[in-house]
């Protein structure tokens, strides 16, 4: 050996336990659905994973009075205090597990085990922690002390629509408050990663949950559109992209549901000339890379201040060429797959874009595996305002970098976005991180460190990005009836 | 084989503002408060995560002759004698006396007064001797002793020379003095190769690790060493990669690849492991080498030799299949 | 001295744009009728360029607004209720024109009114103490959670309570540093008017209110689809376009508050819900180390 490769390290996929087919989850039990099952693959090597059911208009219904019965029987009487034992149940349980979940998400998600075993699953067993917490302190919670002084009443039953780039990590953060809240759950995870969430449902079984408390109803869009527009839903929470955020609050009006939306985004990420550079240079890529750039926060716009940018992307190229893109199952791998065959397609379209409006491309050099859908991670230099990869956002590893002179100017492009979710701010100087952050039009700001989440830090966007949060005490808001 | 370079080339041109940097003590200042900062969350969070590589089978067998070959085997106590040192070289030469295949270490670091000892039992087995210098480890002293205590070790036959900086005048802001004694004691060391130790764990903060290492690359330090070992915390995985990025922005700014020793607290392949990952992903593949990159540890060897037995054996090996010299 | 009554002279209703008084730039204007139904006034009949030009005005003065102290913006509130207190007779009159009855109810409705600008005077520098957040997260970061203003936000004006009922949904969002647009009540717009007299003396800045007084129904949905709004408070939106409303606010996610659809009793004490309504929560990430 001339050059120290690294051998590949994979995680066994044994450790998923992955069953051929699986059931969804109604009313306590797992059962067929009427809908077309569909076939979950491997993204990294497009075989076929497992036979998924999916629910049918009828099963909808079936959930969604199931979810109802429970809300009205068992869990709105309950005691905050026994409902938070249930939720510290699921969070031991997920810790238990949290290796198989961890294999299971990579499995179907295509991303790094690294990630979800060190990101997503921590996050979610801290996110049912927090919550159940809050199961028996919601009077505490700054909403008034409610009708019986046991604090606000819960909404009913949630109807929430999920994503997939955090499959089990969004189903964590729709349903722990939910049920902290009072409310009962309908869950739709995404249809091209629902083994999580069904793995999640049998944790909510062992964990002896009043059937009905929480239902997983794996499908595509029209499922999701069925569920949210359920007469007896009486909150709707959503994660994705904002043209469907958009029909759902169209398909809403006038229905009374109280609507929570968690959607796109394309953030900007400034660097000063006076940033501590290498760690500036580890959240630019942790930034767009993490999870593939399959992020609705990724720092997706590099604002650099112009007097650097030469060396910044010097830097940027050099660390960006060592990262290792392949086998998600490789404990050595940085970059995963991309989810799916579309949104491969969806990225190589909006990256030929960026060549032909005159962007510069930069492509790692990094090997890519022979199979899957795989995309080398991209940056853009020469980047303006006006073209589509500064606007639009690509949902992948590709970073689009634009330059700016003084703080103002920052301000102005960074803001100057329909979106307003996430942002990031790199300077050594104090006062300069606050005013940025003050004027950044962003739900979250992250100042020298990016991508960073926590069960009591609010999380949710500004204007098109979305309205409602989740997490912290801001976040019981939208469970609970005030 | 030998794992010493070659003399040192005179100090290239430098590019101008790094020539202009060490023009007057406020020029050096200048250059040092210009560096950028260091983020010490963020910094720590990257060695965390990079301390999370995979490495097995071939790739961890490569890595611990790498790690051997790599090895700076120290013993740097008062009790030390030349009996020590003798059974000290015999290891350095033989790591695994039942596998001759195994590579000899770096080199051995001493006392300078134990130097002619180190050079007869090691003379023709091309294994460097490093001789700590220069009032180690607190740097006390006056100038011109360190500067004698340099050239003592030097004229015994010392191949390199492990000086200390004045962490006393650093702290204190005098860039200048820290940077002309480590110029006056790379002029002593005459072709002897000079790692200058920042006695990292002194110095506190990131910020004075990035200072210190340029100001020893501007001085002409062959290599930046973490630590002399004798306080905690001595080399960590963070303070590594501090040290690195220096030398591949050096490496990025001159041409010139300078080395990088991690010393004391690496007890383990395991850590050992984890810093070569840091040499290749921080510096680069290039510095995967005993001319650019050393370990200052004397436990760490046998355990080096314990997890090499197990992967060839296939089996885990004991403390006592190794020698405890 | 003349035995003759004097003629007094009445009072041109306009709009209430970016500080100044204009008429509509439609030119047109509509009766208005007291609560027997005589004629009290013309109010101008604002038009969706009326509407656009407010929007603007609106838009221009959110950074300001927005940016000054929370004492500062107490301090105006306060004005405002100071200067109400000055013209309480006009307000009484106007208010029991609109809504007829007797006097008495009307004056209870203007010290209401008065008093609510007080409440909401004190909340500005509260806001971010109640619902704000240090958020202790799992790691060493300082992570802080501050509310801010949404931005534009579009009000429909309560149609029944034309003083006490405007003032309840005007106030909590200049409170939280909004900037507003306000259709008032469609038949009952003169007390809204004086109140732009009252705002325009007051220290508030031009443009962090403006009102639109005429058709509700037809500047709703302007204002409702208008990129530029952030926000859309249907409190007195007509029922047979309320929907309509909040689908086209969907065209670019507007917040939407969706009061009950009888109009809630403006005399109950109020809560934070108006202004939780029009707040953003930004979370704020910082690392911790030397």
């Amino acid at each position: 050996m001339t050059t120290w490769e690294y051998a590949p390290a994979p995680e066994s996929r044994d450790i998923a336990r992955l069953r051929p087919s699986y059931q969804m989850f109604v009313d306590g039990r797992f059962v067929d659905g009427a809908g077309e099952p569909l076939k979950t693959i491997n993204p990294a090597t497009e075989e076929v994973l497992a036979e998924v059911a999916t629910a049918s208009p009828a099963d909808v219904d079936t959930a969604v009075r199931a979810a109802k019965r429970a809300y009205e029987r068992t869990w709105s009487k309950m005691p905050g205090a026994e409902r938070a034992k249930y939720l510290y149940r699921i969070a031991r349980m997920v810790q238990e597990r949290a290796r198989e979940l961890a294999v299971l998400e990579s499995l179907d998600n295509g991303k790094p085990i690294r990630e979800s075993r060190d990101v997503d699953v921590p996050l979610v067993a801290a996110h049912f922690f927090h919550h159940a917490g809050w199961a028996d302190k919601l009077p505490y919670a700054g909403y008034g002390p409610g009708p019986d002084g046991n604090g606000p009443r819960p909404l009913g039953v949630a109807g929430q629509v999920i994503p997939w780039n955090f499959p089990l990590l969004m189903a964590s953060w729709k349903i722990a408050p939910a049920l902290a809240c009072g409310n009962t759950v309908v869950l739709k995870p995404a249809e091209t990663t629902p083994l999580t969430a069904l793995v999640l449902a049998e944790i909510v079984q062992q964990a002896e949950l009043p059937p009905g408390v929480v239902n997983i109803l794996p499908g595509a869009g029209d499922v999701g559109a069925e569920l949210v527009n359920h007469p007896l839903v009486n909150k709707v929470a959503f994660t994705g992209s904002t043209e469907v955020g958009k029909q759902i609050q169209r398909s809403l009006a006038g229905s009374g549901k109280k609507l929570t939306l968690e959607l796109g985004g394309k953030a900007a990420n400034v660097v000063f000339d006076d940033a501590p550079l290498d760690q500036a240079v580890e959240g630019i890529v942790n930034g767009i890379f993490f999870n593939q750039g399959h992020v609705c926060c990724a720092g997706s716009r590099l604002l650099v201040q112009e007097s650097i940018v030469d060396e910044l992307l010097s830097k940027l190229h050099a660390r960006v060429s060592t990262l290792r893109v392949g086998d998600p199952l490789d404990k050595n791998t940085d970059v995963g797959a991309i989810n799916s065959k579309a949104q491969l397609e969806k990225i190589v379209e909006l990256t030929e874009s960026g060549d032909a409006e005159g962007a510069h491309r930069w492509t790692s050099p990094c090997p890519l595996p022979d199979k899957g859908f795989f995309f080398a991670p991209t940056v853009f230099s020469d980047v303006s305002q006006a073209m589509r990869i500064a606007r639009e956002e690509i949902f992948g590893p590709v970073l689009s970098v634009l330059t700016f002179r003084t703080p103002d100017e920052a301000i102005a492009k960074a803001n100057n976005t329909p979106y307003g979710l996430s942002a990031g701010v790199w300077t050594d100087k104090g006062s300069r991180i606050l005013w940025m952050a003050q004027r950044m039009r962003a739900g979250v700001v992250w100042a020298n460190t990016f991508n960073r989440f926590d069960p009591s830090a609010p999380f949710g966007g500004y204007n098109e990005s979305g309205f409602g949060r989740e997490g912290g005490r801001t976040g019981l808001e939208a469970y609970l009836n005030v | 084989m030998s794992t010493t370079t070659a003399a040192p080339a005179e100090p290239a041109e430098l590019p101008a503002e790094l020539a202009d940097a060490t023009r007057d003590d406020a020029s050096l200042r200048r250059f040092m408060h210009g560096l950028p900062g260091v983020d010490q969350v963020g910094a720590e969070l990257r060695a965390a995560t990079l301390a999370t590589r995979s490495i097995k089978k071939q790739s961890k067998l490569w890595a611990i002759d790498t790690a051997i070959r790599m090895v700076d085997l120290t013993t740097l106590e008062g009790a030390d004698t030349p009996g020590k040192v003798r059974s000290l070289c015999a290891k350095a030469r033989r790591p695994d006396p039942e596998r001759p295949d195994v590579p000899s270490v770096a080199a051995v670091c001493i006392y300078p007064d134990l130097v002619p000892t180190a050079v007869d039992a090691l003379r023709g087995t091309g294994i460097g001797i490093a001789s700590v210098a220069t009032a180690f480890p607190s740097g006390r002293a006056a100038r011109a002793v360190k500067i004698a205590d340099a050239e003592a070790a030097v004229r015994a036959g010392a191949t390199e020379v492990d000086m200390v900086i004045d962490r006393g005048a650093f702290l204190a802001g005098h860039y200048r003095r820290v940077y002309d004694e480590i110029v006056e004691v790379k002029a002593a060391c005459d072709t002897a190769h000079l790692k200058v130790i920042l006695e990292t764990g002194e110095l506190v903060t990131y910020d004075n690790v990035l200072r210190a290492s340029w100001l020893a690359l501007l001085a002409g330090g062959d290599f930046i060493k973490t630590s002399t070992g004798k306080m905690s915390p001595a080399a960590t995985l963070p303070v590594t990669h501090i040290m690195l990025q220096a030398v591949r922005d050096w490496h990025a700014q001159t041409g010139d690849r300078r080395g990088v020793k991690a010393a004391g607290g690496i007890r383990t392949t395991k850590d050992a492991i984890r810093y070569l990952v840091a040499v290749r992903e921080v510096a680069g593949p290039e510095w995967l080498t005993p001319d650019l990159f050393r370990f200052g540890a004397s436990s760490l060897l046998n355990d080096l030799l314990m997890q090499r037995r197990t992967q060839l054996e296939g089996h885990y090996s004991g403390q006592n299949y190794v020698t405890v010299d | 001295m003349s035995d003759q009554a004097r003629l007094a002279v009445p009072k041109t209703y306009k709009l209430y744009i970016g500080g100044a008084f204009p008429r509509s730039e439609s030119g047109r204007s509509y009766p208005v009728h007291d609560s027997r139904g005589r004629f009290l006034a013309n109010a101008a009949q604002a038009s969706r360029k009326d509407a656009r030009d407010a929007v603007a005005a609106a838009r221009s003065a959110f950074r300001g607004w927005s940016a000054a102290t929370a004492y500062n913006r107490g301090q105006v509130l306060y004005r405002v209720a100071e200067l109400m207190e000055g013209r309480r007779a006009q307000f009484v009159a106007e208010v029991t024109a609109a809504a007829g009855g007797q006097g008495r109810r009307a004056e209870t409705e203007v010290d209401a009114a008065i008093d609510r600008w007080i409440w909401y005077a004190g909340w500005t520098d509260k806001i971010a103490t109640v619902l704000g957040a240090a958020n202790p997260v799992a790691g060493p970061y300082f992570s802080f959670t501050v509310p801010e203003p949404t931005g534009v936000v579009a009000v429909l004006a309560p149609q029944a309570s034309s003083l006490l009922g405007l003032v309840s949904v005007v106030a909590p969002v200049i409170c939280a540093g909004n900037t507003a647009v306000v259709v008032a009540a469609q038949d009952r717009p003169l007390p809204a008017v004086t109140l732009s007299e009252v705002l325009a003396t007051s220290d508030l800045p031009g443009g962090v209110v403006n009102v639109l007084t005429g058709r509700t129904a037809e500047l709703a949905p302007w204002l409702a689809a208008h990129a530029e709004v952030n926000a859309l408070d249907l409190t007195g939106a007509p029922a047979a376009i309320r929907t309509d409303l909040e689908r086209a606010a969907a065209g670019t996610v507007k917040r939407v508050l969706r009061p009950p659809d009888s109009e809630p009793d403006w005399t109950r004490p109020p809560d934070l819900r108006w202004l939780r309504a029009f707040l953003e929560f930004k979370t704020v990430w910082h690392p911790m180390g030397v």
